[in-house]
Order: C-alpha cells, then structure tokens, then sequence
C-alpha cells in the first residue's frame, strides 16, 4: 500500500515537474543571455551581430531558424544556423576563427556563447514551420552527402548513425532511438532542437550533437561548423520539413 | 579476379545520386582532426565497413561468405580454458567505457554490452539493438565449442554476421583477451546472474 501511494506521488511530481518545465523552460534564461550578446559590440572591430544575415536580411531574426540550413551566398556554401553565426563573428566582428571557436560546447556552470545565441534565434522561429533549403545545387549537394553520411561506417566500432537510428522500436539502456532519416521520427525531433538539458543543466545544440555522436561512435572529432556536420544537419531538417518548430525543447 | 567482380556487382547496388563511400571517406578525411586517442586512421573503411556501407547492412550471400571467412582468420583464441570470472565480466558488461577521445589511451575499457543486449536479470536498464541474451548458458550448456563461439563472436562478431551491429571488440584493441574471458564467463558460467 504504502509502495503504491509513493509511486503514485512520484509519478504526480513527475508530471508537476514536466508541466513547470513547460511553462517556464530554464531555456529562457539562456535566450535572456543570448539576446544579450546578439547586441554586445565584441571582437577587434567592437561590432555587434545585430546586422548577421541570417538568410532572411541582416538582423532579421523571425522565422529565419526554421529555413536553416541554407546556401549563402557570400560564404559560397550551406550553413546551418551556428556555422552562419560563427561567420558573422568573423566578418562583422573580426575575430579569428580560432577566438571564436575557442570555447563552443559549454558547461552549467559557463554556457557557451553559442549556446545562448542559438537558444535567443531558434526561439524566434516559435509556430515557423521547417523550411531548409533544397533548391539550390549546393544544397542538394549538402542534402546527398549528410544522407550518404548518415549510413557510413567508419570508426574503431564501425558505427553508420544508423547503427543505432536505423530500426523502429530500439533503445540504449532506456533511451530511445528515433530512426531519424524517416520523417515521422525526424519531425518531432527537429522541432525541439536545440535544448535545454535537465541531467547537466547545460544548453545543447545541434553541433554537439553531431560531435557527441562521433565521439560514441569512436571516430576521430569533427571540425565545428564542418561541411560534414553541417550536411548531417541539413539531411535531417530535410527529412523533418513541414513540421511547425515548437523549441528551443527539454531533453532528459 | 573475382575480387573485381564483387566490386562490380557493389558499385551496381547504389541506387541514388548520393556520394559513393570513398568520396564521403574523402570529405571526413578533410573535416575530421585527430583527438586524443581518436586517430584520423579510423576513418579508413576496411573491406568489411565500405562493403555493409555500399549494400546498407544487406550484403550479397557470396560476398558475406568470403568477407567473413577472413574476418574469422583475424580470430586468435588464447592457451587453455575460455572460461573467466563473471563477477569481473558483469562489471565490464556495465562499463561503456573506451576508444573515445576522452578516454585515456591504455585505460581499461568496457565491453558497452548492456547499451544493446539485457544479461543479467538484476539489470532493467539495458538495450534492445541486440538480442536478450539472459539465461544464454542456461539452454545451451558451457561446452569447450560453446566458449570458442562466444569468445569468437566477442572478439569479432563480423567472423559471423558482415553486418552485424556489434563493434569488433578484441579486434578493434576495445577488450583484452582476458576481459573476454571474463564475459564468456558472465553468459555460461552456471554461477552468473545471467543463467539464474
């Protein structure tokens, strides 16, 4: 009896805990910092990013998100929302790639400037429906290499991001896996991402994912903002296009 | 010669416009960087990674058979009994440890088992890629050709299935032969929580 009442009032914290978490997200406080440092004259030329072209006109940040990744044409490729943030860095603030790059996955205790910037943009594209680009030839491109890379094998366990995201019904330990390159998986998934993540209160972003999935498959480390990692995140928003971005999301 | 004509009939599986294996092997020589441990040689597709890439895990019977006779040749089994402790091998069935660039090269790695295959009972939080493997022993026994399976089939588990999910774990340097031992000893000692 006792055992029963406990998990009951378990369950019920549990679902208090999620509805609070749905209210009022700790990925607010990160786009609090985010919106912050969109507007904080930084770098050798003590310039803001509020003029960076996201693909919708420089400083346009509504629903401009939801149609990354896309072609640019001044940086002559695909870029997903942090690669085109870190070009922004360099050409309207004038810092080095390297400065810039210093310090991209953060930690609770001292998120990442990437981190705060993705959570501040991603939340202006709340109710915009997924919208990647797929039209022009370097985004097809992209959009072929991230599915070829998405079945490669390669690493000391000869992992394909399929390994695990290939076949419905599967788990790690108790995590489930979404076979990611079927748009009824890929859909809610991307809807969400980036987030705020509960077991090391950090905020997580896409390029940590990709780099944190290479690291589990064993692989030597992908470079940030890499045409691998970027078209691995284009294949994916593809495959998820239509769905109305609803993020920045929790995860466990 | 026949070699070339595998190859053929391989190159003729890939159906769509998507870059072929050793372009994508080219683009992630150039956007990868070693770390740590994590060497830019493991990018380099062995026969058996490009073979189950190119045919997406479903590899002609005729090719499967040759690629895994030679993946049975890189098999080596050590003196004496295969038969070590399961207490040690529970606890390397738990860790997932090893091979990462964050673990420390040298370091004693785990054998990521419960991430995919449930074993002992005691264990809920275990995966599901792989098949339930509790109560292994219990069926089958702990015969001296039961213990070359599965300390083959740890060591590399490609000798049995091309395609198979499961990394090489001896071949690949993941586990020791000593470590196998102690997870052959974990799946068919009568003794383990495994065959309780």
């Amino acid at each position: 009896m006792a055992c029963a009442a406990q998990a009951q009032d378990a369950s019920k914290e549990i679902q208090r805990y999620r509805q609070m978490i749905a209210e009022g997200s700790p990925a607010e406080l990160f786009e609090l910092e985010g919106e912050a440092l969109w507007k904080k004259p930084q770098g050798p030329k003590n310039a803001s990013l509020e003029k960076c072209d996201l693909g919708r006109g420089p400083g346009v940040l509504k629903g401009a998100y939801a149609r990354l990744p896309r072609y640019f044409k001044d940086a002559d490729r695909v870029m997903d929302l942090e690669t085109r943030l870190l070009y922004c860095m360099t050409t309207l603030q004038g810092r080095s790639r390297e400065d810039a790059t210093k310090r991209v996955f953060g930690t609770a205790d001292q998120p990442s400037e990437m981190e705060s910037l993705s959570a501040y943009i991603a939340a202006r594209s709340r109710g915009t429906k997924l919208d990647p680009g797929i039209s022009h030839p370097k985004e097809k491109e992209s959009y072929e290499l991230g599915r070829a890379l998405y079945f490669h094998r390669a690493g000391a366990w000869d992992f394909s991001c399929a390994s695990c995201h290939g076949e419905e019904g599967k788990r790690i330990r108790m995590q489930d896996l979404p076979v990611l390159y079927k748009p009824e998986f890929a859909r809610p998934v991307m809807a969400s991402w980036p987030a705020y993540r509960l077991s090391t209160s950090g905020f997580i972003t896409l390029q940590w994912r990709m780099n944190d999935c290479y690291r589990q498959m064993r692989t030597p480390e992908p470079t940030f903002g890499s045409e691998t990692t970027v078209a691995l995140i284009h294949f994916l928003t593809v495959t998820a296009r239509g769905e109305t971005y609803h993020g920045p999301g929790n995860k466990r | 010669m026949r070699g070339i004509a595998l190859f053929s009939a391989l190159i003729a599986l890939q159906a769509s416009a998507d870059p072929t294996s050793p372009e994508v092997q080219k683009v992630m020589q150039r956007d990868f960087h070693p770390r740590g441990q994590a060497t830019m040689e493991r990018l380099a597709q062995d026969g058996v990674q490009r073979v189950c890439t190119e045919t997406r895990d479903r590899p002609p019977a005729e090719v499967a058979k040759a690629l895994e006779a030679d993946q049975m040749k890189t098999i080596t089994y050590p003196q004496g009994s295969l038969m070590g402790d399961w207490k040690r091998g529970e606890t390397i069935a738990q860790s997932g440890r090893g091979l990462t660039w964050n673990d420390k090269a040298g370091e004693a790695g785990g054998g990521s088992c419960y991430n995919c295959h449930e074993l002992s009972p005691q264990e809920f939080s275990h995966g599901t890629i792989g098949p339930s493997l509790r109560g292994f022993g219990k069926t089958r026994g702990a015969g001296a050709d039961l213990q070359r399976y599965v300390y083959g089939k740890i060591y590399n588990a490609k000798a049995y299935n091309l395609c198979s999910q499961m990394p090489r774990l001896g071949l690949s340097g993941t586990l020791t032969p000593e470590q196998i031992k102690d997870l052959v000893a974990l799946l068919l000692d009568p003794a383990s929580p495994v065959n309780q």
